[in-house]
């Protein structure tokens, strides 16, 4: 009995942040659109959208390979099983002990792998360029983020994402610079690889600017729609990930009532939305930075991961 | 107000108090005074008679000293180098009366520059002073930034490109060298608040210096580091030392003289302040190696810069480098007699090397350049001015019978008993800068005259003191003078 | 192995944290404009920090340290810096560092270093250690953006940051005399008057205020 009540519940955050993740991409579209004085679509548009594009025709090039086929189901399956496995309303759920920061990074780097193949696979220059594009900013992106979870895990004994969030939860950590660092280098590291404002803009088609976008000219229909659904994931996963480690209050400890998963319930999806506000902010008052500049951005996020472990060594010991 | 004080002083019988007044106050009364002053001739007397009073006050303070308070206090170390700085000083003005007159006719600095020359030359005088009456750390500290920025003001007083370079350097490394010494002194402040207390008693020298054993060993190795490559940079030790040869180079041949002669002196000895701090207590690392093995480099570092030199100026100052160098490897070796050669030779090399700089002073005008190439035959052409420059050299070359031979062969024998591979780098060290020094002096003095031959002004008088004092202190120290460097050489450990 | 800390040294740690993190932010930015504002952000952080001990100690002249911090570092001499460059049309002048990436590595290492340095301090006073390591590395921090920086505009900034450095240092330690914050207030007010002087002069004989094109007048060169 208790084991299907578990899985239930694993169950549930598999659907809520699949639910979650198009109203992220809505309000963060709504927030930006409302800053600058424009009405902007409902909220509930990326819904529509994804319906909209599942419902109809593909179109695939004539040399496109079985590659180009598979990619976005493999791309979808693993992210959302990344995204899922994060802690969203509650501690210790029954698959938590996968909920690994390090298998996390590899799942997401596996769609990473099969996108830019197929981003290859057509032919076309856009494809090639984003691609090459999205490898550089990944092949700097992947250090800074291990160098931060060096920390996180050094700080909590732990790699697991679950024992991160009981640890920040329960142990009075008190305000560690470490922590301030990981997070502002977690939140470089997550614009990054997400392609928002100062690394790449997701609202435009300019062949020179383009990394993700470019990246996924090629498809459409329902391919187009899983590829879509599947950065909305990657999105909600990276917030689900810092509200996770950072602001963990409210979720539900291991084996907690129904009322703490309740609580755990309603505050999740108000955290991410408050996250997607905070991303739109940054989005409308930064400029976005030429591609030449992202080496630096994120050389900047690997130097804060390794000034948080450093100083981690000096605030540990009192 | 200080002058109607140190007059009540004086008239009540508390002569030491009223000569620290005079010390302090003389120099910035006159700094002010000169910016009222516009000819120039009055301003060179009023900067002379300044230091001269000044100098008086020192002689004053050898017979009697002031009671002892927490931020200014005058000892057995500090009453010599108070005289030994306002003497040069004193002389250093002379010289720079009739070397600012010259400037002026040349029109290489004109009526405003020359009444900011004499303004600031004073305040770099108070500057020296109070670092050198200090009894507080912070005090000290504040009297080294002062003289640092004075000094560059003055070196970039041309305000050629070359200068402006020079003053730049100075500046930067000027301020990286304070930020260490400050850090080091607030290190010595952690470490005493613990053993003395919070508050002023901490930073009192004379309070740090009784109590410095109960300090916290660790805490005052870290300050001693931080403390000698701060102050060592003002002292122009080797891996600091590189504004050192392009302020003397660029910087007005007296400022040249105060600073080789002075400023790097007064680093040096407050370097010296704290060793003692450290002599102090028992259970620290010995600073020893650390002051040998800088001392060294910047010695063998220097003499090696000798042979590349074509500016006659920074000859000299690479040989100021190589001469701290050797004063600062004396204080590492440590021991009585050790500590007793590198006070004499701090002593003997400011003599020589602000009457060598007066020598060049006077040559450079009369050449109109500082090439050594164009300099030519002064045997022949201004006797006075070659031989003085030559036995100059000979004296800074470390020959018989001038003082820096006493001093050098007294740091030798030193090292001989404590160290002795060491002390055969040191030889073959002062055999090569000989070398070197013989050769440039060989050209200059004794070639074929040529090359311009201007007017000079000024007279040669801080020349000839200067030469006569090195020589008489070479053939014969007098016994109280050699009592009192054993008794400072005994406190310093 | 966590202890639970008290708020006091919470916010101290903290504070002397950001102090690092705003300088590495100096190190890393390369305009101008951007660097002014940062600067005032230190001197801010440092103001923050001066009053935090202020108030744990009761020490009425480090308020007043604070207050001086406020005034002249964080409002006067971003603002003066500020009218210079406009002045002398230098808002342009990215100034080239040598290599953000290998700048910033070598941060790192200094801040490593100036742990290590006072790790003999760790086993007797964990906080004292925590605190000087901290200044010590804004201190270290400041002479790299010192070196590394061309433009004088830079090399003074990193000299303003070494002096918020050295403030941190002695606000940690109990009792300083006022003596230190007024002095070091007072230098870095001298130093920038030094450095108008010079830098208009600079600017007037070169058309630039890059200080590498100073280098052709070297003495050095045969």
């Amino acid at each position: 009995m208790a084991i299907i009540q578990y899985l239930l519940l694993q169950g549930f955050q598999m659907l809520l942040v699949l639910a979650v993740a198009p109203l992220l991409i809505g309000i963060v579209r709504r927030v930006k659109a409302r800053l600058l004085r424009r009405i902007g679509p409902s909220v509930f548009q990326p819904y529509r959208d994804l319906i909209r594009l599942a419902r109809k025709d593909v179109v695939v090039a004539h040399n496109a390979s079985w590659l180009f086929l598979v990619t976005p189901y493999i791309v979808f399956a693993a992210i959302w099983v990344a995204a899922a496995l994060v802690p969203t309303y509650a501690l210790g759920l029954i698959f938590s002990w996968s909920a690994d920061i390090i298998v996390i990074v590899g799942l997401l780097a596996l769609a990473r792998f099969f996108q830019a193949l197929a981003g290859l696979d057509v032919g076309t220059a856009f494809g090639g360029i984003g691609t090459s594009r999205e490898m550089m900013i990944a092949s700097l992106a992947e250090p800074a983020m291990l160098m931060i979870v060096f920390t996180l895990s050094l700080l909590a004994q732990s790699t697991q994402l679950s024992s991160i969030a009981h640890y920040m939860m329960t142990v009075q950590v008190g305000l560690r610079v470490s922590c301030g660092l990981a997070l502002m280098g977690l939140v470089m590291v997550a614009i990054a690889e997400n392609g928002r404002v100062p690394v790449d803009n997701p609202a435009t088609h300019l062949e020179l600017t383009m990394v993700h976008e470019a990246m996924i000219l090629e498809y459409s229909g329902r391919h187009l729609a899983l590829i879509e659904l599947a950065s909305a994931l990657k999105l909600t996963l990276y917030l689900s990930m810092l509200v996770c480690v950072f602001v963990p209050w409210g979720m539900a400890l291991t084996d907690a009532g129904p009322l703490a998963l309740l609580v755990g319930v309603v505050l999740y999806p108000a955290k991410i939305a408050a996250g997607g506000a905070a991303l739109a902010l940054l989005e409308v008052t930064v400029a976005k930075m030429r591609v030449f500049r992202v080496v630096d951005f994120l050389n900047f996020a690997l130097m804060l991961g390794l000034l948080a472990a450093l100083l981690l060594f000096v605030s540990r010991s009192i | 107000m200080t002058a109607l004080e140190a007059l009540f002083r004086a008239f009540t019988g508390d002569f030491g108090t009223a000569a620290v007044t005079v010390l302090l106050a003389g120099p910035l009364v006159t700094a002010t005074a000169m910016l009222l002053v516009p000819a120039h001739r009055v301003a060179a007397a009023l900067n002379a008679g300044s230091t001269l009073v000044s100098f008086l006050a020192a002689l004053v303070l050898l017979w009697d000293r002031p009671p002892l308070n927490i931020y200014l206090h005058v000892d057995d170390l500090n009453v010599a180098m108070i005289a030994l700085t306002t003497f040069i000083s004193f002389t250093s003005s002379l010289f720079s009366g009739g070397y600012v007159e010259h400037e002026r006719r040349t029109g290489r600095i004109n009526r405003r520059t020359g009444q900011f020359y004499h303004a600031m030359y004073q305040s770099l005088m108070f500057a020296l002073n109070l670092a050198l009456l200090a009894n507080n750390i912070g005090l000290m500290w504040v009297a080294i930034e002062l003289a640092t920025l004075t000094a560059v003001l003055m070196v970039g007083i041309y305000r050629t490109p070359a200068a402006l370079e020079a003053a730049w350097k100075y500046f930067i490394l000027g301020s990286v060298g304070v930020a260490l010494a400050l850090f080091g002194t607030i290190l010595v402040y952690f470490a005493a608040a613990s053993a003395v207390g919070d508050g002023m008693e901490a930073m009192a020298w004379t309070v740090l210096i009784t109590h410095a054993g109960w300090f916290d060993p660790t805490l005052l190795d870290i300050a001693f580091v931080f403390l000698l490559l701060g102050y060592g940079t003002k002292a122009g030790l080797v891996p600091m030392h590189a504004w050192l040869p392009d302020a003397h180079a660029e910087g007005p041949t007296p400022i040249t003289a105060v600073l080789s002669g002075l400023l790097i002196n007064v680093s040096l000895y407050l370097i010296l302040r704290f060793k003692m701090v450290l002599a102090a207590n028992p259970h620290v690392l010995p600073p020893g190696p650390l002051m040998v093995g800088l001392g060294l480099l910047s010695m063998l570092f220097a003499i090696l810069m000798l042979y590349r030199q074509r500016d006659i100026k920074r000859l000299f100052a690479y040989s100021s480098i190589e001469h701290m160098g050797i004063a600062a490897f004396a204080f590492g070796i440590g021991g009585p007699l050790a500590n007793f050669a590198g006070l004499l030779h701090m002593v003997m090399h400011s003599l020589t090397k602000s009457a060598i700089f007066f020598a060049v002073g006077h040559i450079v005008q009369v050449k109109g350049t500082q090439q050594l190439p164009a300099i030519r035959g002064l045997g022949e052409s201004h006797p006075v001015l070659g031989w003085g420059l030559a036995l100059g050299v000979l004296a800074i070359a470390g020959m018989p019978p001038f003082g820096v031979f006493m001093s050098e062969f007294l740091v030798v024998s030193a090292c001989f008993a404590r160290a002795p591979l060491l002390t055969l780098v040191l030889i073959a060290g002062l055999i090569v800068a000989l070398g070197a020094l013989l050769l440039r002096l060989n050209e200059v003095v004794f070639g074929e005259a040529g090359g311009a031959s201007l007017r000079r002004d000024g007279s040669y008088l801080p020349l000839v003191l200067h030469l006569l004092l090195v020589l008489a202190a070479g053939l014969c120290l007098p016994p109280p003078l050699v009592a009192w460097f054993q008794h400072v050489a005994a406190q310093l450990g | 192995m966590p202890v639970a800390h008290g708020l006091a040294f919470d916010v101290a740690h903290m504070l002397a944290g950001g102090m690092v993190t705003v300088s590495f932010m100096l190190l890393f930015q390369d305009r101008l404009f951007a660097l002014i504002q940062f600067i005032a952000l230190h001197a801010l952080v440092l103001t923050l920090a001066l009053g935090w001990q202020a108030w744990l100690q009761d020490a009425e002249h480090l308020y007043a340290a604070a207050a001086l911090a406020l005034v002249f570092k964080a409002t006067l001499i971003p603002w003066v810096l500020h009218r210079l460059v406009r002045r002398l049309r230098i808002e342009r002048a990215v100034e080239t560092v040598v290599g953000a990436g290998m700048t910033m590595l070598f941060g790192i290492c200094l801040v490593g270093l100036a742990v290590v340095v006072m790790l003999p301090l760790a086993a007797k006073s964990p906080l004292m250690w925590e605190d000087l390591s901290f200044a010590l590395a804004v201190v270290m921090l400041g002479l790299l953006i010192m070196i590394t920086r061309r433009n004088a505009v830079g090399q003074i900034i990193g000299f303003l940051s070494v002096d918020n450095g050295m403030m941190l240092a002695a606000a940690g330690a109990h009792g300083m005399p006022f003596l230190i914050d007024l002095s070091i207030a007072f230098s870095a007010l001298v130093a920038l008057i030094v450095f108008g002087i010079f830098l208009s002069h600079i600017f007037k004989h070169f058309d630039s205020v890059d200080v590498h094109t100073l280098d052709r007048f070297r003495g050095d060169q045969p």
